[in-house]
Order: C-alpha cells, then structure tokens, then sequence
C-alpha cells in the first residue's frame, strides 16, 4: 500500500525512454521512502514485457493487455489507471510529459480529486509546516518545475491528496537499470470487468508515427545552432562540423523559428534536454529557456562575438568572434591534428 | 443540420513570452504588474476553429467562457470582435487561487448549465504551461477529449473528426457528441478582428463596468441589450466550497526561486588561429572529442 506507480508508455512492444526514466527515478524514490515500486503498462501483445521492466527495479508489475488496448485511446487507459489507484492508492504517480502522458495524467487527477504539477524537471522529498494550521507533513514530494515562461523555480507541493501526481520530460532524469536479475510480481488486470463500450467513443481513423531518426538525446557532442546562425545557409558549415568531429546538430527556439533547421532540434525548456559530453553553441545567447535544455553539460563552448551573451557565464570555453570565421578554422585544426 | 453549440474556453494570461527585467521583484517573485494581459496564444487557436465550424455548419452557435477577475472582460470583447455570438465571465474571490482541479470544477459547473455540442479549448496557457484543464473539464463532465487538434476537418453523420498533432506524427480520430476538444498551436492563426464587429461591440461591457460609467453609458446598455457581457458569480453555480478557489486547489506553491545557473570559470579566446588550434588541442588530449 501507499507505492510509488509509474505508467509506462509503450510503442510498438518497446517501453519508451521517458518511462524508464521515471522507473530510475522512482526507484530511488521508493528507497528513500522505504515502499515499494510498481509500474503499469497497458496494451497489446505484452507477452514478457516484463523482461523490459523489471531490472529498473520495479517490485510490482500490473499489466492490462487487450488487443482494444493500443494504440493508447485517452478513456479506456484512464479507466484502468482509476480502477487500479482507487485499489492500491499510491503516494506518488509519475507520467511522461508527453503527449501520452500530459493527455491522461490530468483526466485522472480530475477523476482522484488529486493535484498534478506538469512538466517537472526535478522531484526530490522533504517536508512541510503548514504556518496556519501547523500541520507537519512527512515526506512529501517536492515537484521542481519551471514557471512563468521559465524564468522561475516553483516548488509545488501536495501536502493532502494522495496521489501526489507529476508528469516529467523526457531526458531531464537518467535512466539506469537498478539490476539486470531483479524481478517482482506480475499482477494481470481484468479488463474486460472494467471497461465499457463509452470508453471506446473516440476512434482512431489513421495513424502516422514517425521514429525519429535523430537522436540527439543520446549523441556525445551537440553543435548547437541560434539566431546569430544568420540563415539556413550558414547552417551548413555546423552539418561539416558535426560530420567531422562526430556529432548531432540541435538549434536554438530562435533558431528553429526562422527557419534555420527543423523543430525536432529544438534545445531547451520547450524542446529537448540534453547533457552530451560536449556542446558547442554557436550563436546562442543563451536565455533562460535555453540553458535549462544543456546547462548539464559536461563541457561547453561558446563561440559568439558578444562577450557579455549570458551563455558565456556556464562556457569553459568562450570563443569571442565571428562563428562563420571560427568554424572552419575548428574543423581545419581538427584535421590538421588527428593524421 | 440545425448547427453546433460551441463552447470556447478561454483565459486571460500574463504575456510570458515578454518578460522585461522589471518582470521579476527583488524577493524573486513574479511582479504581475509589470506584464502585460494578452489572450492566451493557444486560446486563439481555438476559437478559429470554432469560427470555421460556424461558418461551415449553419445555425452554429459560439459562447465563450472565461475565468477571472473584472479585467477578462476584455478578452470576451475580444472575442465578439472575432465573432463569438455571447460570452460569459466567470468571476467571483472565492475562484481566486484556483489550480487546475479548482478552475475545471468551477468552468463545468458553468457549462453545465449551457447546452453543448462540442468544446473547444487551447491545448495549454502560457502562464503555467500545464495543458491540464481541458481533460480534467472533460472528465467532471464525462465526456470525452480530444487533445492537441490542429484541425477539425468534418462534422459528418453524428461523428466530428480531427486530426490530432503528437510529438512524432500524427492522428485522425473520430468521435461522437458532446465532446471537449484543445487545439494546438500548429492549428490555423486567428483572423484578425472584423472591424463592423468592433464598431457593434466596442462598449459591451459587464454589469459591474458599466456601474463604473457615465449615465450615457447605462442609458446605451439599456438601448442595447446586445452589449450587456453576461458575468456569473459563486451563487449561480452552487458550488461546494471545498472544491473552490485555493481551498479547493490541492497544489500548493512551496517556494519560488529565480533560475540560478552555476557560473563557470571559462577560458576566453579569440578567433586567432593559435586560439582555435591550442583550444582544440586541448580538446583532443583530454577525450573530449576525437
Ligand atoms: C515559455 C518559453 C519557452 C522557451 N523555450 C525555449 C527552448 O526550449 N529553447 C530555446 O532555445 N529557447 C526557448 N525560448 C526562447 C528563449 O527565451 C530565447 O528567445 C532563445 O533561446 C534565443 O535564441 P538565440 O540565442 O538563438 O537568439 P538570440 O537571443 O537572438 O541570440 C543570438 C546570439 O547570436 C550572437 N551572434 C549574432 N551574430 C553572430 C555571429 N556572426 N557570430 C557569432 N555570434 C553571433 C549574438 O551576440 C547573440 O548572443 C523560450 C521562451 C519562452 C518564453
Ligand atoms: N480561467 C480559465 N478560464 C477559461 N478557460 C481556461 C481557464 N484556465 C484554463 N482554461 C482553458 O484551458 C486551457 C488549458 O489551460 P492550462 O491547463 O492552464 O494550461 C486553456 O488554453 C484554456 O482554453
């Protein structure tokens, strides 16, 4: 009783990152909280799915598997979701911030009369002292988000509902298997008991996903792009430098408003988050926004010709010039030296 | 086909977009005042969306609704510039505070009372970015959703299809009526405001504006009941208390900081071949890359 739940979303037989992220991050949760760990998956075919789940450390496993069931349909996977927290009434509940995640977490908050705070960047436990009432709370869960466009740091807190419910983006939590032997117990949920034909009115009619064929997410140097690119042309010379040194491209809001390089590149608050090994940002301000997607970067280059961009600030190193001038040069170096 | 009953929710946002320095207060805490109150981008979205399916299917009727303080009247002027055919502010202390749970049990106690067929929301507001009061609508109505429309191409045989936008593709769904609907950015702009409905609508106003006004201005409501902005307090809905405003709100604010990054000591170069050079061999002696 009183676990911490994590739904995890599923596309064609494969748990998606973010929810192993979340099981990574609810494991470490639970070992603080000293309860268990269960996960949820709902669809079709998930014959050993378990096998996929289980190393993340997760005790108990419940699984709706029905052939109505994928792909994902708002009312029949709320229904399960209620069902099974009316029954096991969990402390905590973690979604993906997808568009999975962020379309069902707040139907069933609704459902529960609990709080949701969307698009958490980090969850950390702690306690709380209700000034009016002194109250106390234990243990409670500190959902971090930003607020405002950014430019804050909220702390939300629900000190009296349970569940305590967030949905997190994917790539702002590591991922890591607890243990590769770990296993738990499976628990199947009886579908058919709970849903109805009025959880089927939506109808899926077509249905186009495509696999990103980037993964910026997992490359080890990033050469990111901003407005101070110039133009779709003079992004060119970041593909040969990425070409050459080994790495992915991604580009600023900015950059991806005006067209310089596509949306799916977006680093930052409102695209991805990523903490390559190295990130070169090259005619990036560096915004708010912006740096809470790289900030964790283990190095960072700032090639910009102004020396006060605030991205300057988090840089190791500062490159004060032209980036059309410097690129090539880097590129000519880099040849120049690993003959 | 005697037309649709369209809701449009929409919400007055402090414009996060353009935060000025003087948007944030010493003690780190947002200075409202300093932001000016726009229309909520994704809002827009979708009253579009209700305009084209007026003006496809005959007899269809637009009510907006909005949640706020005195000042959202604004935005349901707005919206008769655009042209909503009624909109109604929900407005009352006991709301203030609301969270998501709070403000959706307060706007489906209001459109409980309205007759609907479909509707229509923005996926999400700027001020919190939590995309969360359409479903959560849709659930204390019990009906069902249909998240981040980017268009809704039909209303045919009973069913309202919509093709939906994800994150890596897309979805044409279809469901039946009544049914809540958010609308993505990527849907349609908003057309811009038809200057006759600004000339029509240019003094509606609530009650409680007018009793700010000129006698010309009482007399004018009177002459014309078209400008009177319908506003609706805690006493028409009969809300249980414990669901409203910050009572109601089972989130809480425990803290407020401003974003800090760790400043790091960095090296400075120059564009200078010997820079660049030296930097990346630096970079190639220590793994970084290579
Ligand atoms: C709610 C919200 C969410 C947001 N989410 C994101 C997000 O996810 N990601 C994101 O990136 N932004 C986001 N933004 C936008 C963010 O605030 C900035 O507007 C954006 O990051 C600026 O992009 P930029 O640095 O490329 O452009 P600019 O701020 O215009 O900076 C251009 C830089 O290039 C430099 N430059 C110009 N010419 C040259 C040259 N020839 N050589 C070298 N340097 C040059 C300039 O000195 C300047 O520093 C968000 C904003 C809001 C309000
Ligand atoms: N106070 C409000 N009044 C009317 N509509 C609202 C209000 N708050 C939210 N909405 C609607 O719900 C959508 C999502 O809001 P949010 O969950 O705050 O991101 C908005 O785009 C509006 O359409």
């Amino acid at each position: 009783m009183n676990n911490i739940f994590v739904y995890c979303e599923i596309e064609d037989g494969i748990i998606a990152d973010v929810s192993l992220e979340l099981l990574t991050k609810g494991k470490s949760l639970s070992e603080e909280l000293g309860c268990k760990l269960e996960a949820i998956v709902i669809g079709n075919n998930l014959k050993g799915i378990e096998k996929q789940i289980f190393p993340y450390g997760v005790d108990v496993l419940h699984i709706a598997d029905d052939k109505r069931l994928y792909p994902f349909l708002t009312l029949p996977h709320a229904a399960i979701v209620i069902n099974v927290f009316r029954k096991e009434k969990p402390q905590i509940a973690l979604f993906g911030a997808t568009s999975i995640g962020r379309d069902l977490a707040p139907r069933i908050a609704s459902a529960l009369k609990s709080g949701l705070t969307a698009d958490c960047t980090n969850l950390v436990i702690g306690d709380h002292t209700e000034n009016k009432t002194n109250t106390e709370y234990k243990n409670l869960l500190y959902q971090i988000r930003p607020a405002f466009g950014g430019n804050i740091i909220a702390t939300i807190i629900n000190p009296e509902n349970k569940p305590q419910m967030a949905t997190v983006r994917e790539g702002v939590m590591k991922k890591e298997i607890f243990s590769k032997k770990y296993t738990g117990d499976i628990v199947n949920i009886n579908v058919a008991e709970i849903l109805s034909d009025s959880d089927f009115v939506v109808k899926i009619i077509e249905r186009h996903i495509e696999k990103s064929k980037l993964n910026l997410k997992s490359a080890n140097i990033i050469i990111a792009g901003g407005y101070g690119m110039g133009s779709k042309e003079n992004f060119k010379a970041l593909y040969n430098l990425a070409e050459v040194i080994g790495g992915e491209v991604g580009g600023s809001r900015a950059a991806v408003d005006s067209g310089f390089t596509e949306h799916e590149r977006q680093i930052g608050q409102t695209g991805l988050t990523v903490r390559p090994k190295l990130y070169i940002a090259c005619g990036i301000s560096g915004q708010i926004q912006h740096r809470a997607g790289m900030a964790e970067s283990a190095m960072i280059i700032s090639i910009n010709n102004d020396k006060n961009a605030p991205i300057n600030e988090i840089a190791d190193y500062v490159i004060i010039g032209d980036v059309m001038d410097i690129i090539p040069k880097m590129i000519k170096y880099y040849k120049e030296n690993t003959k | 086909m005697k037309g649709l009953k369209i809701i449009v929710l929409a919400k007055q946002v402090p414009d996060t977009r353009n935060v000025g320095k003087d948007a944030m207060k010493a003690d780190g805490t947002v200075n409202r005042g300093a932001l000016a109150a726009v229309f909520n981008p994704e809002d827009l979205n979708a009253l579009e969306q209700a305009l084209r399916l007026k003006e496809k299917y005959a007899g269809s009727t637009i009510t907006m609704l909005t949640m706020g303080p005195g000042r959202a009247a604004e935005l349901i002027r707005e919206g008769l510039y655009h042209g909503i055919d009624n909109g109604i502010l929900i407005s009352d202390r006991k709301f203030a505070g609301s969270d998501t749970l709070a403000t959706s049990y307060t706007l489906a106690l209001a459109i409980k009372k309205l007759d609907f067929d479909v509707i229509l929301a923005g996926r999400q507001a700027i001020d919190g970015d939590t995309a969360q009061v359409g479903p959560q609508v849709a659930e204390k109505l019990n009906i069902p959703q249909i998240t981040y429309a980017e268009e809704i191409i039909e209303y045919k045989g009973k069913q309202i299809i919509v093709k939906r936008r994800l994150e890596k593709g897309i979805e044409i769904v279809s469901s039946s009526l009544p049914v809540l609907i958010t609308v993505h950015s990527s849907a349609q702009a908003c057309r811009p405001r038809n200057s006759k409905l600004f000339m029509k609508y240019k003094h509606a106003k609530t009650i409680v504006e007018v009793q700010d006004s000129s006698e010309d201005y009482i007399q004018l409501q009177k002459d014309r009941p078209y400008l009177t902005i319908q506003e609706i307090s805690c006493r028409d809905l009969n809300p249980e208390d414990k669901y409203l405003g910050l009572t109601g709100s089972p989130t809480k604010v425990k803290k407020i900081e401003n974003v800090v990054f760790k400043a790091k000591e960095s090296k400075v170069l120059t564009s200078d071949n010997k820079d660049i050079e030296s930097m990346m061999k630096e970079l190639l002696a220590n793994h970084t890359i290579g």
